[in-house]
Formats: C-alpha cells, structure tokens, sequence
C-alpha cells in the first residue's frame, strides 16, 4: 500500500541520516492522521518524531529556520489546504532563501500530507495544490501515484538539498501495488524531475498525475478494446516538469489530453498545453489538446454532486474519441 | 583607567522571574572603545546608506538603524559568535555587527557583486555566518528564529539563537504560535523586541493593547531594557544566554529604543511625531553621545583616542561608499543561478532575453 511505502520511506531515511526528523500534528503519539508514520514515534522516539500543537504557520516556520540551520525536517500537513496557513513559510521562507542569500543558505526539507480531493469533506477540504506549488521557482514539486513513486520519490525527497512540496492522495493512501524488488531496497530513490511513461502507445497521449493516473490508465484498457492505443505519462515530478518525455511522446501520437482533479485556469494541464505550444511538437499536434480537470467550482459536500466536480473515466474516454475524431463506429472500424 | 564600575542607564524590569541581570557592570577600557567604534561604524554606514538612497543609487526598501545601535552592538557582545541571530527587515547593523564588512552592507544596498549577497538580496536579505537574515516579511523570523535554536538543541550543542522583532510585528499571530512551542520544547531562543515606538507611523499605544511586550509572552519570563544604554543590553544578553543554555527555556526580551530616521525613505518620519521629540531622544538619550560621555567622565577613553576612531570610522565608510558605487553587478547569467542547490538532471530554464525565445541550461 502506499501508506506502507511512505512509512518505510521515512523509516529508512531516519535510519539513514539522524538529521532527518519528522515533526507535523498527531504524528508520534496518535501514529499520524492517517497511520502514515505509524510505528516512528516507537522507534525514534520524542527527540525525532514530533507531535506539533495545532499551529501550521509556526510549526512550519520552526521547521525552516531548523532546516536552515542545517536539519533535515519532514513537515507534515495533516492536509494541503492547511499548508495554507503556513504557505508565507513554504514559498517566502523556504523557496526564496537559497536565491536571497546568493547560494549561502539552503533549506532541505520536505511538507508533505494528503493533496487533492478527499471524499465527502467538502470544499475547504478538497482541492489540488500542485498549480500553486509548481507555480514557485525555488521549490521542486512531487506528486506520486503508485507505491513505488511514493517512495522512490519521498526518499529523493527527503535526501534533496532544496525544499520539496511532497503531495500524496489520500484516497490512494490504502491502495495495493506490486512492489519490485528493486524498489523494496532501502537504496531505491527515483530522479525528481522524471515523468514516467506508464504504458505505450501511438494514438493518443494522456498526461497525468496522482490518483487521475489510475483514471487514464483505466480508460487506456477501455479503450485498447476499441483499437486506441493510449500512452499514458505519469508526470511524478510537477516542478521541475519532463518536458522531453511530454513533447517526444507528442510527436509520437500526435494527440494529447492532460488529467487532473485540480482546477482548469492555471493548472497542471495549462502548463502541459503551453510546454507542448512552445515545442517543436506544437506542429505535429492533429487536434486541439483538451484538458479533463476538475470543475471550476468549490468541492460540493453532495455525494452526486462530488462525482461530477472531478474527472471521470467516461470524460477521458469521451475526450479521447473527440481527440481523435472517433465516432462509434469509426472506433469500430479502426479495431 | 583599565576598567570601570558602572550603573546601568536604567533599572531593569523583570517578569516572572526571581531575579534579573546585574545592574553594576565591569566595563574594560578595550571593550568601551570597541563598542564606541562599532556604534559610529554602524550610524556612519546608515548615514551614507540615507545619502546613497537620496542620490538614488540604493533601490527599493531601506530601513535604517540609526538610533538603535546599542542594541546590535550590546548583544553581540554578550554572546558567542556560534550563537545564531535572526532578524527583520531592519537589519543593517545586525549584518556588520555579525561580522560582514561596511562594504558588504553597503554593496548590497547598491545591488553591487561586494554585495554580502552579491546583489541579489539587497537590504532586507543579508546573511551571514550564523546569521540568518535579514527577513522582509513582518514576524516570519520568529518561528523561523525558533527552528534555528530547535537545531541547536537537537544538535546536542549549548549554542541558542536570537530572534529579533519590532513592536509592529509583536502583534503578529505567528509570534505567539513560536512562543508556545517554544515553551513546550524548552528551545534556547531569545525573541527580542526592539521596541522602537511605532510600527511604520502607528504608536505602540494604537497598535498593542498591552505595551508591556517583555510580559507578552505569559508562561515565558521576560526582561526589559533600557535599549539605548549598550552596556546594560550586553549585561541583560550575557544574563539572558545564561539563562538558556541552562536548558531553562526561552527568554523574552524587550529593548527599548528610538529611530530617528522614517519607517523606511519614503517615509520623511515627521506625520506621526514632532521633530522636537526626535531632537530630544537625540540630546537625551542617544546611544553613541551618551557612552562617549560615559567613557570620558570614567577616564577609559581620551577625547583624543575618540577623535581618532571617529576619523578611521568615516574614512572606512567612504571607502566602502566609493566601492560600493563604482562595483560591477553580476553578470546577467547569474540570474539563473542559486533557485536550486541541487540541479535536476536535463533541467532547463526557459529564459526570454530581447524579445526572443531562448532555452538555456545552467550546470
């Protein structure tokens, strides 16, 4: 499960580097919010896994001048939309100093909690924070998908000598994926800055992120029963963004769609379109990109309403046929 | 004489706590003239910032020191130089008193590669060895201030940090968010208030419904000082550092002082006071008048040995003036570099120089 693999990520760097301490609210003694650190606290004990009181913007700042100063800290939100809070921290604490201070001082520390759409908790609880990040030189901005990104990442993450927004899903928290046995070493640490193409295919590109990869990847079978072959790129890394996998896959399907629950104006896929406009695939494009995102309204409390507020499978699929001028029967036809 | 006993200017006052610093000091003749020549080093730097500032040489934001002197130098002297400081906005003296050069100051003010952050932080985002800036963002230096003596503990040493404030930002939320973790972690961190009278042009009295701010921390013990008085300030820090690398926790501190200079240039720094009320602090209480009458009345100095420093002062500082006009800016690639420590593998910032579009990778 990707809880399991964070949790190890972390114990493994813990172990690693005494530098390294986690500190966020309810992550010692209650074992985290949502058991992300169960069994730290036991193991490192109070110096180096720390329950905060509830008080973002200080314990975020805390956190930064300790990092300045030579720690390594993980800063956990119990969610994003806290990091609101201490956002002045994360961006003009954090982001900014290694350029203010000429290269003198830098910050290495990870935030990282619970981004994106949760279920039923309604608007101040549902929303993707990867635009807002990614939008900010200084910070490197990862969003995992599966359990080996989850801890592949966390750990690059945790060893990176500048300041990573780690955004995790907590609907995905409970998943189950195969791990390699490359990727259960403690060694395994994935590049930050690397998309990884999660499936081939030459018809249609689908770039993604965080849980919307397990919706592309859905509506990539769906679709192979149609004769469309997706590819489907996983970003992993949204600042710095792979652009070369993006344009080369491109030029390759001449096709693409971008995914995410965040919000259109400005977001994930915004960036993916003008990177792709400003490319050399921009002239092997056959249609119009379209973006599958999240609604532009606040998150609904209503279960129905929910639904429709995010990306759906039919959405992707829809978008696809109308990507690639597909009709019914022309998909038919193709197969 | 090799050394005098002296009062300090004014009692301290303290807050929950059995007793306070000593108000006799032992000042040596070395030490005196030390801190008279640190003092006129930092107003004399202020001053031809102002200047540097009116012939539109110095861009932006400037906020001077002058009139507070007594604080930066007073505390530097009653800790280590392993002890972290962490500052606001105001942060001059601070940068030179933590060991940059006036041409250091002074060339970031002018935005020059002498700059002690070559340019790229000007006057709000100075660092040093130990000393974490210079922060333009009102509180933001408190719990980062925080986190900086957090380390120090973690690290298993006795070192402790400092983390200075004006009455304005006393009012900010943060603060409080750092006094009580803080608290509860026992951190070795002094917050100090430098309690110059206004935030921007707001009095004290319109802005904190308790102007008392050495009591504002409630669980945390506090002291006051009299912030134009360098040997009392060197006196209550040397208590104060004592005091927390004891492992008793945090400290507050509150100095009070005056600025004779507006907020910041743009303001002229009269609206909200009288000039006769600067000119009083300036005949009454100034840091610098006052300890060079102490040193003359107590024979540790000669208006001679004064006259001399004064001189070796201002030829310091129009050196450094003169360099820190005439120095190159750095060159336009290094705007690109220092976002990332560690570069991303194939990273490539895209950069739009003269109208054309144009990728380039900094390694």
């Amino acid at each position: 499960m990707v809880r399991d693999a964070l949790n190890m990520a972390m114990d493994e760097e813990m172990a690693r580097d005494d530098r390294v301490y986690l500190l966020g609210e309810e992550v010692a003694q209650y074992d985290g919010a949502y058991k992300v650190s169960r069994g730290l606290w036991k193991k490192y004990g109070d110096r180096r896994v720390i329950d905060t009181p509830i008080t973002e913007m200080g314990f975020a700042g805390i956190a930064v001048g300790s990092a300045m100063a030579g720690l390594r800290p993980i800063c956990e939100f119990m969610t994003f939309n806290f990091s609101m809070q201490a956002i002045d921290h994360v961006i003009n604490s954090a982001a900014k100093t290694l350029y203010m201070s000429a290269g003198r001082v830098n910050v290495p520390i990870v935030f990282r909690g619970p981004n994106g759409a949760a279920s039923g908790v309604a608007a101040q609880h549902s929303q993707c924070y990867a635009a807002w990040y990614g939008h900010c030189p200084g910070l490197k901005v990862l969003s995992p998908f599966s359990s080996e990104d989850a801890k592949g990442l966390l750990k690059a993450a945790i060893r990176d000598d500048d300041p990573v927004v780690f955004l995790e899903n907590e609907l995905v928290y409970g998943t189950p994926f195969e791990m390699s046995d490359e990727a259960l070493s403690d060694e395994f640490v994935i590049p930050i800055g690397k998309a990884k193409v999660e499936r081939e295919g030459k018809h249609v590109t689908l770039v993604s992120h965080s849980k919307s990869v397990e919706l592309c990847l859905e509506a990539a079978r769906e679709l192979e029963g149609q004769g469309v072959e997706c590819e489907v790129i996983n970003l992993r890394s949204i600042r710095p963004m792979d652009e070369e996998t993006i344009i080369k896959s491109v030029m390759k399907t001449h096709h693409l769609i971008t995914v995410e629950g965040g919000w259109p104006q400005f977001g994930v896929g915004a960036e993916v379109c003008a990177k792709v406009f400003e490319s050399a695939a921009f002239n092997y494009l056959d249609a119009p990109i379209v973006r599958v995102t999240g609604a532009d309204v606040p998150m609904p409390y209503a279960k129905s309403l929910e639904q429709r507020a995010l990306p759906q499978g039919f959405n992707i699929i829809e978008s696809v046929k109308r990507t690639l001028n597909l009709s019914p029967a022309a998909a038919a036809y193709r197969s | 004489a090799e050394s005098a006993s002296l009062n300090v200017l004014s009692p301290y006052k303290v807050y929950k706590l059995d007793d306070g610093p000593p108000e006799s000091v032992e000042v040596t003749r070395d030490d005196g003239l030390k801190f008279y020549r640190q003092m006129q080093t930092v107003r004399r730097m202020e001053t031809a910032a102002g200047n540097l500032y009116k012939e539109k040489i110095i861009r932006g934001f400037c906020h001077l020191y002058s009139g507070q002197e007594a604080i930066c130098v007073g505390m530097e002297a009653g800790l280590r130089p392993t002890d972290a400081i962490i500052t606001a906005y105001r942060a001059h003296g601070w940068t030179y008193m933590r060991g940059v050069s006036v041409l250091g100051v002074l060339a970031e003010l002018t935005g020059r590669q002498s700059g002690c952050a070559k340019g790229k932080g000007g006057s709000m985002h100075m660092y040093t060895d130990n000393f974490y800036g210079g922060n333009g963002i009102v509180g933001a230096q408190v719990p980062l201030g925080a986190g900086i003596g957090f380390a120090m503990k973690y690290q298993g040493t006795d070192n402790l940090c400092v983390a200075l404030y004006g009455d304005g930002a006393a009012n900010q939320g943060q603060m409080f968010e750092a006094y009580n973790m803080a608290k509860l972690w026992d951190i070795p961190c002094i917050f100090v208030c430098e309690n110059n009278g206004f935030g921007m042009g707001t009095p004290v009295e319109r802005a904190s419904a308790s102007t008392e701010y050495y009591t504002r921390g409630d669980y945390i013990p506090g002291i006051w000082v009299d912030g134009m008085d360098v040997l009392g300030v060197r006196e209550a820090t040397r208590w104060a550092a004592e005091y927390c690398r004891a492992g008793k926790g945090p400290l507050l501190m509150e100095c009070a002082t005056y600025r004779y200079h507006g907020h910041s240039m743009s303001d002229p720094g009269t609206s909200y006071r009288t000039r006769d009320e600067i000119q009083e602090v300036r005949q009454k209480r100034d840091p610098i008048t006052g300890f060079r009458e102490r040193l003359l009345t107590n024979n540790l100095a000669t208006p001679e040995e004064l006259k001399k420093i004064d001189v070796e002062v201002r030829k310091e500082v129009d050196e450094a003036v003169a360099k820190a006009k005439t120095d190159a800016e750095l060159s336009a690639p290094n705007l690109y570099y220092n976002i990332y420590k560690q570069i991303p593998e194939d990273y490539k910032r895209i950069s739009r120089w003269g109208g054309t579009h144009e990728s380039i990778i900094i390694v």
